[in-house]
């Protein structure tokens, strides 16, 4: 057991590394750097930025290194845990950041509540009435939350809550809280802004989720130990949640270290329609104006989370699955 | 307490069905017998013929699409009075306190039969706790009580444990001790002894017999193994294609076997006095599909000594054919 709690962490270690190159290099991949896309947007505002001007400009930011010297400086200040400038903003990365990720997380959590809540109890009744009247309902409604993009049920929501309910859609807060410092009302007026973004991130989460519950525990529901449980004198209810529910919920503890990266790289478009102050929709804007301090960061700590959700997920597997636990299949 | 007059267990005319898509599947059409208390019964046949069927529609355990459509299984309780299982809603109280309570049952798989994320422990006290009015910690003393009387070492150890992390034969104790725990008069036992080795089978086929003789229980052992029968059982019924085709005494079934099913099927057991690499004889095609169920007699078309016009034609009833037993062949009028 320990050594497997090794194994992963060694195995953790290597991946953010990794990690750490091919986020250098994906955003090193496009033509052109920083400047160059500043020197094009400032001549599409009409002022011209001089040779000497980019060259100085260039010479200031490192961007005439080598790319593995770049590379070096970068990680060697990651590692003091200092992240850079995001060049367009003029200010340190952390503080671009650091706002715009803990409400990314609230929402992910939001919405993976959603989710879950809605998902499994569905899941559930699915695979214990299979192919019944509900179970067609629900498939037919899933697929088509499945197939609806994110962006566009963000519209509709959006407008039906503005033309029918005069309800303020978008954002996460208030104008009144959006700049006040955190404080018990701010959080409430965060609460009360959740639920729509919660519920359109998660709509094709949960379709995908009420899919894979039920064919888990269909899977499970034909086993015999199903049947030895009902032979024990088990009420029927107890012999499903207590059994193969518990059974089907294993592979799910497994996904957790994928959700947070899935909803923010998911959710970039989303974000946008709804103007939600996360780290998708600032993604997006570094690697259009190729800040690299900013959008490497981005990325790497997307990277660097999924690797401790994984990590975090093989310990909870461990935990809730004795066969893992106890070294045997 | 023995009284052999009166049965433990009355199954009469049973009929339980799976209806598909694709038709009805009668798995178990017409079946009677009883049970009789400190007695094994045991029912032979081939795979499909309806033996573990017959088991979960007593215990109403039969899985959807199926269904009992017609019959009566009556139990006498421990107080005397009898109850119809068949009329009971599958998940009613009563039909929940018969389980694990009256009527213990083990099977054929003990690697799959305990679920993998919980211990052996968890899962017999579970049983204590719902059929008897005690606490946790005397729950689990029992637990391990039943662990032991069942002749695994450790008890006390072994109750923490996974069943994958037990051997095969100590995983088919543990499955019996889950069912004798509350004490159940009729043990079913459904192949108990088909997943395992042949010195595990014997050690586990003496351990039922020695609960058998402590506790006067009743067993009703279904196997398509006839040594196992031979051994084990006072009564023997044998199936085909969802039908009683013969019971009776063992000794009567064994040496003057009546049907010509039960005739082949004894045929086809290698004897110690036969011939070396002498080929045993088979029984010829092979079992239909209880959809394609053949006209009459459900076992002519393999059938040595079938009459031609009549057995094709018509079905035979299962008939009295000498003292204390039944055949249904048109060869016994």
């Amino acid at each position: 057991m320990v050594a497997y709690v090794v194994r992963r962490l060694l195995l953790a270690v290597l991946t953010v590394w990794a990690i750490s190159v091919l986020s250098f290099m994906i955003i090193h991949l496009p033509p052109g750097d920083y400047v160059t896309s500043y020197i094009a947007s400032m001549s599409a505002s009409g002022s011209a930025v001089s040779e000497g001007e980019a060259n100085a400009l260039r010479e200031q930011l490192g961007l005439d290194k080598p790319i593995t010297v770049q590379y070096a400086k970068w990680m060697g200040l990651m590692l003091q845990g200092n992240f850079g400038m995001a060049m367009e903003w003029g200010r340190p990365v952390s503080d671009v950041i650091g706002d715009r990720l803990t409400l990314t997380m609230v929402i992910s959590v939001a919405a993976i509540i959603f989710t879950w809540a809605l998902a499994l109890p569905i899941g559930i009744y699915s695979a214990v009435y299979p192919y019944s009247f509900a179970d067609y309902v629900f498939t037919f409604v899933g697929f088509i939350g499945l197939a609806i993009p994110g962006f566009l049920l963000a519209l509709v929501v959006m407008y039906v809550g503005f033309a029918y309910f005069g309800a303020n859609v978008g954002g996460l807060f208030s104008p009144d809280f959006a700049e006040a410092p955190w404080s018990l009302a701010k959080i409430w007026d965060l609460t009360k802004h959740l639920p729509i973004p919660a519920v359109v991130l998660g709509v094709s989460g949960t379709a995908q989720l009420i899919r894979i519950m039920r064919s888990n525990l269909l899977d499970e529901l034909r086993k015999p130990y199903v049947m030895t449980a009902r032979a024990r004198g088990l009420s029927e209810y107890r012999v499903i949640m207590r059994y193969p529910v518990r059974v089907a919920l294993n592979p799910f503890v497994s996904t957790i270290g994928y959700l947070l990266p899935y909803v923010v790289s998911g959710s970039i478009i989303v974000s946008l329609v709804l103007s939600l102050p996360t780290v998708g929709p600032l993604l997006l804007k570094a690697l259009i104006a190729q800040d690299m301090f900013l959008a490497g960061t981005i990325v790497l700590l997307l990277g660097v989370m999924t690797v401790i959700g994984t990590f975090i997920s093989d310990l909870l597997l461990m935990w809730v699955d004795p066969r893992i636990r106890l070294g045997r299949q | 307490m023995r009284n052999d007059t009166r049965p433990l267990l009355s199954v009469r005319n049973l009929r339980t069905s799976f209806f598909q898509d694709e038709g009805t599947t009668k798995a178990v059409d017409g079946a009677s017998f009883d049970v009789f208390p400190g007695k094994t019964l045991g029912i032979v046949g081939e795979s499909g013929c309806g033996k573990s069927v017959t088991a979960q529609s007593i215990l109403r355990i039969v899985d959807r699409p199926g269904r009992i459509v017609d019959g009566e299984i009556v139990l006498t309780r421990a107080d005397g009075s009898e109850i119809d299982l068949v009329k009971l809603k599958a998940n009613s109280r009563e039909i929940r306190s018969v389980r694990g309570g009256d009527i213990g049952l083990i099977f054929q798989e003990p690697m799959t039969s305990f679920s993998p994320v919980h211990t052996v422990g968890e899962q017999i006290i579970e049983a204590v706790l719902l059929h008897s009015e005690v606490g946790k910690k005397e729950a689990r003393l029992r637990g391990i009580e039943a662990l032991r009387s069942v002749g695994i070492p450790k008890p006390e150890r072994r109750i923490d444990e996974y069943s994958f992390e037990l051997s095969g034969g100590l995983r088919q104790r543990a499955m019996i001790a889950v069912a004798l725990s509350c004490n159940p008069r009729l043990l079913i036992a459904d192949e108990p002894t088909t997943a395992l080795d042949v010195t595990t089978q014997a050690q586990i086929l003496d351990l039922l017999r020695k609960i058998q003789q402590e506790r006067g229980m009743a067993i009703m052992l279904i196997t398509h193994n006839l040594g196992v029968v031979a051994e084990m059982a006072d009564d023997v019924v044998v199936m085909y294609l969802g039908k009683v085709v013969e019971q009776g005494k063992v000794d009567d079934i064994f040496h003057d076997p009546k049907h010509p099913y039960t005739k082949a099927l004894l045929q086809s057991i290698p004897s110690i006095d036969s011939t070396p690499r002498l080929k045993l004889p088979t029984i010829s095609g092979s079992i239909p599909h209880p959809f394609n169920r053949p006209k009459g007699c459900p076992f002519h078309p393999r059938c040595v000594s079938a009459i031609a016009g009549r057995c094709d034609v018509e079905e035979p009833p299962l008939q009295a054919v000498g003292e204390g037993r039944k055949a249904s062949c048109f060869l016994y009028p």
